[in-house]
């Protein structure tokens, strides 16, 4: 039996084994001269990982007894996560080259973060859901904290930390609550005991701790208050990678956790998943407004945009999940893009986070700013670009799960951050060229991501390369 | 030609695509190439639409020339003309090569410059040929984009401020209709515009929050689309955006805003507001057509003490819009034919009206009315195209200004017979502030200094303004060009409203007995 369970989880040991062995012998050759090599054999193996899962993956499988489900929700996620991670990984290495920060650790704790993460999305107990949890965050911690003698990126390790454990505390003491409640950690447990309108208190205030917690994992308002410092604090690559896949992964145990254990009680975290997401999404409109930092804007959008994938978990259909991957795909996508363009911003070889400096940024390098203005029309949902379908899935499955009033709302929000998003068209298009700029150039590798994202968000209207059939049948092993 | 449409609609992107991937450096070969292939480009799409033109057939009401191919979501991609559609499409495409004309002297970023605008030729024409609810909205929408880049790159000293107010005033109109749009596809099951027509959404009132809705869930669609077409439209008192827009876009931007971009709200109260939603419309008709009359006479008023050119014209505009919305809600044949006409009419007026600012805009750099005077002196034919004009604008017989405000005033008469009346005196105010506009510009004696070397209109200019002279006139002795095409269509619309609001006033009396 063992062995049948262990090949349900292979790709996760693979991984895993492979970080733990790279660690060992990094540390008894070359150290840190390696880490290049090692940055490009991780993306290597998690980009085909991810193609493995794709193809090979079939069917439901259950393994030890029930702590993993590996369906093909999970196996979704799983891509979306191992894709991103590789993606920025590869972004990062002439970045986190140059300026002395690539350390062979590095990529061996985004590997081990992407474990976790795959744990996460195909948890089926609150201890494996947890286990994941912690292994994520702990490598999360780390890396954020990787540019030691940095004042700011030590805060934001710290605070991350900190704020961190906190949010594992709720998280814990809901599921505590939960087992005692439903006398199981199994989620397949779980939702015998919760069944609609018959959900006892002590099991309520466990759903309300766990939403609590991974809506920390989300930074939905109102726990977002990590992300910009976070964000602002980190070195960018790492910035990059906190807004990508992690935000996968939560998003995906959130819907694991809310349809697998509480599938019988959607609405009593219907509400909640509702209100979550609709102050993120004003939270994330409003407060943008105000930002230079290009980083902080970037915290800021990411909250708006956890706002409208949360609206897909809302609705508490199929078509809500359905959404909801399809955003996170559309988002993560959309983010590697920006963040290899915020990677190239720099002046005189020091990164720049001030969107001021982009002055006139489409005299300069015309290419690149109109990638950048793809992207950003797609980040505010404008038509005809990839991310207006995102919002119009979200919106669809919110109307249709009777939610309208919160459709309307998401809808005000998004044009009240649009503003924020034109605002950096405008520095790029419509500026003076008085003030100094950032220089020109850059690294093929971000070029090319760039260029590759941008087209992605025009040329993906035609069929969103088969990502909708794709999620459309995800969605159905998750919601029954 | 199955595809005829397609291809009128992506031919200008197909150019756009060219210049940005092809066309390399930024000297004077290079501009002067950029502008040759709009010039290409924008002309073809114009010929090749004429097979739309020839190939139409006014008698069918149905849409012609139909395309349909599966999308995402259950959407289609699904084009199609029909007697209210396709004179605009013919206006997009007649007016976007006069306007690459009108922009031979532009010398900044012109490969970006005319980029901006073959999109923007292909976003137009995509928004009055869909025939899927999302794929109007994605056209609609996209439109932003490239005449957001327009006023803000090219623009006035004001240009940032304009640029965001017209982006955010639109887009926020139009979300609103976003969400109506997933309430029908919801309702209805499909976003094909054609079964969404034969479609009937629900009336019976029901209350929110205490508040009862009369008409129901289609006064609620009704007033979602409102806000985005009265917002595009632009309708009193939303149309704030406009005379910022106006002014600070470039004459070529003035001249599409104006001579299209404002016609999409009235093709989207046809398309959309009174047939699909006819209840609902019913119930705010008194609403809309006061909100007409207002905007006649207000703006009429505040055109008068205006400063600025541009911002007189476009406060013109918003008055003559006026006239549209009350022909389409008074929901009769005159009426909407007449609102259609005038749509047309506008097209061709008020972009002549931009264009005649534009040229002496091009010769003195400033707008100021105050800083013209006497110019019949140094330029006749001018003085002569812009009298043409202002008279069209003013409503003469014999020009197609006065079609269209005639079968819209008739048409209200018999609807709302005070509504008429307080529309009407607009028509003296408008000959009130054009007519004073022509002799503080134009007549009287050249008095100021700066003007004594003015020249004429060069040969370029002519040529750009012929067409529009020609079809001001024709249409205006001859309006059964237009009304021979919009007619049936119109008729076939007029009595679906009819018959519905009969059916709804049938099945009320049965509820209520």
């Amino acid at each position: 039996m063992i062995s049948a369970d262990l090949t349900v989880v292979l790709p996760e040991i693979a991984l895993a084994v492979y970080a733990m062995l790279a660690l060992i012998v990094a540390v008894y050759t070359y150290k840190d001269a390696t880490a290049s090599l090692l940055v490009l054999i991780t993306a290597g193996l998690m980009v085909t990982l991810g193609a493995w899962i794709m193809v090979h993956g079939e069917g439901t499988n259950v393994a030890f007894g029930g702590m993993i489900v590996e369906d093909g929700f999970a196996r979704f996620a799983k891509v979306t996560i191992l894709f991103s991670a590789a993606a920025i990984l590869v972004m990062s290495e002439g970045y986190m080259r140059s300026r002395d920060l690539l350390r062979f650790e590095y990529p061996l704790l985004v590997a081990l973060a992407a474990v976790g993460m795959m744990v996460m999305v195909s948890a089926g107990d609150l201890m494996a859901l947890y286990m994941g949890l912690e292994l994520q965050s702990l490598a999360l911690y780390v890396v954020a904290s990787l540019r030691r003698d940095s004042v700011k990126s030590t805060e934001a390790g710290l605070k991350y930390f900190v704020l961190g454990a906190l949010s594992s505390g709720l998280l814990l003491y809901g599921a505590s609550l939960v087992y005692g409640y439903a006398g199981t950690t199994l989620f397949s447990g779980i939702i015998e005991t919760a069944q609609h309108g018959d959900v006892s208190l002590g099991l309520l205030f466990g759903l309300v701790f766990l939403i609590a917690g991974m809506g920390f994992k989300v930074s939905a308002v109102p726990f977002h208050m990590w992300t910009p410092d976070v964000y602002e604090g980190a070195p960018t690559p790492i910035t990059a990678f906190f807004a990508t896949a992690p935000k996968v992964a939560a998003m995906g145990l959130f819907a694991r956790v809310l349809h697998d254990a509480f599938g019988n009680a959607v609405s009593d975290w219907s509400q909640i998943v509702a209100l979550l997401s609709v102050c993120s999404m004003f939270l994330g409109a409003v407060a943008a407004i105000g930002q230079t930092n290009i980083k902080r804007l970037m915290a800021f959008s990411s909250i708006a945009h956890m706002g409208y994938a949360l609206m897909g978990l809302a609705a508490g259909t199929v078509l809500g999940v359905q959404a909801m991957l399809i955003y996170m795909a559309i988002y993560v996508t959309m983010n590697v893009g920006t963040f290899a363009f915020i990677l190239m911003m720099e002046r005189d070889g020091q990164p720049v986070t001030d969107i001021r400096a982009l002055n006139m940024y489409s005299k300069k390098e015309p290419g690149k700013a109109l990638a950048m203005l793809v992207l950003l029309f797609s980040l505010a949902g404008v038509p005809p670009m990839l991310g207006f379908f995102g919002k119009f899935y979200v919106l669809r499955a919110a109307y249709e799960g009777g939610l309208a009033w919160l459709a309307i709302a998401g809808v005000v929000a998004s044009v009240i951050g649009a503003y924020y998003y034109l605002r950096i068209v405008f520095f790029m298009y419509f500026g003076d060229e008085s003030e100094e700029g950032i220089d020109q150039g850059g690294s093929p590798v971000l070029w090319g991501f760039l260029m590759a994202s941008a087209a992605i968000m025009v040329l993906g209207i035609a069929n969103m390369f088969g990502v909708e059939a794709a999620a459309a049948a995800a969605a159905a092993t998750l919601v029954n | 030609m199955d595809n005829l449409l397609s291809i009128v609609t992506f031919v200008p992107a197909l150019a756009a695509l060219i210049l940005a991937v092809f066309l390399r450096g930024d000297d004077e070969a290079a501009n002067r190439n950029a502008k040759w292939v709009a010039m290409f480009a924008t002309s073809a799409t114009f010929l090749v639409s004429l097979f739309i033109l020839s190939g139409f057939n006014p008698q069918d009401t149905g849409f012609q020339f139909v395309e349909e191919r599966e999308w995402l979501l259950g959407l289609q991609y699904k084009m199609g003309v029909d007697g209210i559609s396709v004179l605009f499409v013919m206006l997009t495409t007649f007016m976007m090569p006069l306007v690459i004309a009108a922009s031979w002297n532009v010398t900044d970023r012109v490969k970006e410059y005319m980029i901006a605008f073959l999109m923007l030729e292909t976003l137009m024409l995509g928004v009055f040929m869909a025939l899927d609810l999302v794929l109007f909205y994605l056209f609609f929408e996209a439109g932003l984009i490239p005449m957001f880049l327009i006023i803000g790159i090219w623009g006035g000293a004001n240009r940032i401020y304009a640029s965001f107010k017209f982006f955010l005033y639109t887009f926020l109109g139009s979300v609103l209709m976003l969400v109506a749009m997933v309430g029908m596809f919801a309702d209805a099951g499909t976003t094909d515009i054609e079964l969404l027509l034969r479609h009937e959404f629900a009336y019976a009132d029901f209350s929110i929050l205490g508040i009862q809705i009369v008409g129901g869930m289609q006064t609620l669609l009704f007033l979602a689309f409102f806000a985005s077409f009265a917002v595009k439209m632009p309708m009193w008192p939303v149309h704030t955006w406009l005379p910022d827009a106006h002014v600070q876009a470039p004459t070529a931007g003035s001249v599409v805003l104006a001579a299209i971009l404002l016609k999409m709200g009235g093709y989207g109260f046809l398309r959309f507001s009174l047939p699909m939603f006819p209840v609902g419309a019913e119930v705010l008709t008194p609403l809309v057509l006061w909100m007409s009359a207002i905007a006649i006479v207000y703006t009429s008023l505040v055109a008068l003490v205006q400063e600025d050119m541009k911002k007189l014209i476009a406060y013109s505009s918003v008055a003559h819009m006026g006239f549209v919305t009350m022909g389409i809600f008074a929901a009769n044949q005159q009426g909407v034919d007449g609102a259609i006409f005038q749509m047309i009419s506008h097209g061709f007026i008020s972009g002549a009206l931009f264009l005649c600012v534009g040229v002496i805009y091009d010769r003195m750099h400033t707008r100021d009315i105050d800083a013209y005077g006497g110019l019949v002196n140094r330029m006749p034919a001018y003085a002569l195209i812009f009298m043409l004009f202002t008279m069209a604008n003013v409503g003469l017989p014999g020009t197609s200004g006065f079609v269209g405000e005639f079968l819209t005033l008739m048409a209200v008469f018999q609807v709302n017979t005070w509504v008429a009346a307080v529309a009407t005196t607009g028509v003296i105010f408008s000959a009130a502030y054009a007519l004073w506009l022509y002799r503080r510009v134009v007549m009287g004696d050249l008095i100021k200094e700066s003007l004594r070397s003015i020249s004429d209109m060069t040969r370029r200019e002519k040529w750009i303004f012929a067409p529009l002279v020609t079809m001001t006139l024709l249409l205006g002795v001859y309006p059964a060009l237009v009304l021979d095409i919009t007619g049936p269509a119109v008729a076939a619309l007029v009595a679906n409203y009819d018959t519905a609001l009969a059916a709804a006033e049938a099945a009320s009396q049965i509820a209520s007995n």
